[in-house]
């Protein structure tokens, strides 16, 4: 399994950069892939999205999806694809520190 | 008198015929759905693909002709369905009878009501596994950033407006328009 440093910290990640231990991540590692992401500052707005998908991926052992983020966190697809452009639940998979979201919707 | 120099070592450098490499420019990826059909069968693909896309960056137009249009008319969206008939694929077996391979005999999928049945049974299924109603799925891609379409020559033979087509769709465009807009797209015709 490749490593790699963020934030200083030696990560476990796989093939695509998903962090494959969820335990390894801390909030100084989610800025910095957050940062590698394009996405320069993580706002309150970006946070309560980080820290339902920090529960709910750890709860139920997968990273949600969009739709599950929309339906269960309270925020709009409009907001989603504003706050992690290009691809929301799969950025924010991986600076939440969990694996590729799976699942059609 | 030749001389032979012996071999050295020396660091290989890129022969300077080869063309200088490419600016790492990240141009999105275009992915552009024809929706032609307006069986509940037929309109999901072109739904759970442009969601697929947006949710992996790509750039989404979705263009509706023909009876695709029901998939964005107001008075038609909530009422899509499937019919048993002329459909070999649809078994008995999904009615949770265990009959195998044994279809819905055409006859019996000609009575009424057979249409209205069929279609609850697909959409209890989907309700099951949460998946989104059409209307629904439609708002979740424009709020995604898709682009939706209708064909100026359909909307014409149909008799339909603008306003008869649910929130989101941008403009009713000439196929010439599409052609246009889809540049460099990958073009998915369902």
């Amino acid at each position: 399994m490749p490593t790699k440093v963020i934030a200083g910290h030696e990560v476990q990640i796989n093939d695509e950069g998903f962090m494959t231990n969820p335990q390894e991540w801390d909030k100084d590692i989610a800025v910095e892939i957050a940062h590698e992401e394009g996405i320069a500052d993580l706002t309150l707005a970006h946070w309560k999205v980080i820290d339902f998908c920090r529960q709910d991926g750890i709860s139920t052992g997968k990273a949600p999806t969009l739709r599950r983020i929309t339906t269960a966190a309270g925020v709009s697809t409009k907001d989603m694809f504003a706050l992690f452009p290009k691809g929301p639940a799969k950025k924010v998979a991986k600076i939440s520190g969990l694996g590729k979201p799976e699942g059609c919707v | 008198m030749m001389t032979m120099n012996p071999p050295t070592m020396t660091p290989t450098l890129a022969p300077s015929y080869l063309p200088a490499m490419p600016q790492q420019k990240e141009e999105t990826r275009k992915v552009a759905f024809i929706c032609s059909k307006g069986t509940l069968d037929m309109v999901y693909p072109a739904l759970v693909m442009g969601w697929a896309a947006l949710g992996n960056g790509i750039d989404v137009t979705i263009f509706f002709t023909f009876w695709g249009l029901d998939m964005i008319n107001k008075n038609r969206v909530d009422h899509i369905e499937i019919a048993p008939v002329g459909n070999t694929a649809m078994k008995m077996s999904m009615m949770g009878l265990n009959t195998g391979n044994l279809g819905i005999p055409q006859l019996v999928g000609a009575l009424p009501g057979m249409t209205a049945f069929a279609t609850k049974l697909m959409k209890d299924k989907m309700n099951a596994l949460e998946v989104p109603t059409v209307r629904e799925y439609l708002q979740m891609l424009v709020d995604g950033g898709a682009k939706l379409y209708a064909c100026k020559m359909s909307v014409d033979m149909m008799g339909l407006k603008k306003e008869d087509f649910i929130e989101g769709v941008e403009d009713i465009v000439t196929a010439a328009d599409f052609m246009d807009m889809t540049d460099g797209a990958q073009i998915v015709f369902i």
